[in-house]
């Protein structure tokens, strides 16, 4: 079913978040953000910076120095 | 079929050639006969070759390569060192093990990060979380529900994350939902690579991504709140 954008809830545009978040999509004109009269803007604000802030997490952890010795052991058991 | 951010990086690496053998001199001119030491650091490839024939120093030499990237991406999934450490060690045996079926046709770290998914999906199947709940995610509950957010005190995260309280938050995600947010937002995976691998539709993993986010939304908030209260 196509909705109007107009007449969107703030509970149907939500719904839709999961698409508009990280999409590059010009949410700020969207035609509810336009007429939200509560904090559909700010929430797709927010879910937006932790979407962004996700890759801060792509950094790499060091493992425990003694993890190859486990290896080893367990390769050399088999 | 998009590419994953990870798979993006992956492909920018050096691709597998010919290269002599370990501490064999290089002969660059048949007249000259001048000749060039092998280099300090061995090409993967070389040590890939070697460690697929059974050599044991290249395997290991394969794991210090490697070793941050997968125990990172089995921590970001299970959210608990000591887990994160037995999957890692986990994946290397498989890798051991199926070293040899390795054919070159995507990078070797692409292939070497989906065996290691793997290692984590299987892993949490056996402890019997659920790794998606069709029901929780169709019926949006009071605390999940879009609508939640409203009626909240005026708190933007907008420049206010960092990365030490994403990482508490995503840790503290239930199993379903901290798994469909790595995939998706950390490691760049799509959604239908997603709905693959965890068997369950597009519609599925976005409604759960979403909830996930919701999730990480409320504890940040929370988290910024005690903050500003010390």
């Amino acid at each position: 079913m196509i909705m109007d954008p107009k007449s969107m809830s703030c509970e149907e545009f939500q719904e839709q978040l999961a698409d508009l978040v990280g999409s590059g999509a010009d949410v700020v004109n969207h035609p509810h953000i336009k007429t939200c009269q509560n904090n559909c803007l700010r929430l797709y604000e927010d879910l937006q910076t932790i979407a962004d802030a996700a890759r801060q997490l792509l950094q790499d952890q060091q493992p425990e120095d003694n993890l190859w010795e486990r290896i080893e052991s367990a390769i050399k058991k088999k | 079929m998009p590419r994953t951010r990870f798979q993006k990086q992956a492909s920018e690496t050096t691709e597998p050639e010919a290269t002599p053998e370990k501490g064999s001199p290089v002969e660059v001119q048949d007249s000259v006969k001048e000749v060039i030491p092998p280099p300090a650091i061995t090409p993967e490839a070389e040590i890939l070759a070697r460690a697929q024939a059974g050599d044991h120093h290249a395997f290991a030499h394969l794991y210090s390569l490697h070793k941050r990237r997968i125990y990172s991406l089995c921590l970001r999934m299970v959210g608990n060192v000591a887990e994160a450490e037995d999957l890692t060690q986990e994946a290397f045996l498989q890798l051991h093990r199926k070293i040899g079926t390795f054919r070159g046709d995507s990078a070797f770290s692409t292939w070497l990060h989906r065996l290691s998914i793997n290692v984590v999906l299987m892993h949490l199947r056996k402890k019997g979380l659920p790794l998606m709940s069709l029901d929780e995610a169709m019926e949006p509950s009071y605390d999940d529900g879009p609508g939640r957010s409203f009626g909240a005190p005026d708190l933007s995260l907008t420049g206010s994350i960092d990365r030490l309280a994403l990482e508490r938050a995503v840790a503290a995600l239930p199993a379903g939902y901290r798994l469909i947010f790595v995939l998706h937002d950390v490691e760049g995976f799509e959604h239908n690579e997603i709905a693959a691998m965890l068997d369950c539709s597009v519609g599925n993993s976005k409604s759960q991504l979403h909830k996930a986010r919701l999730k990480l939304r409320d504890a940040l908030r929370l988290s910024l709140r005690k903050g500003a209260r010390k």
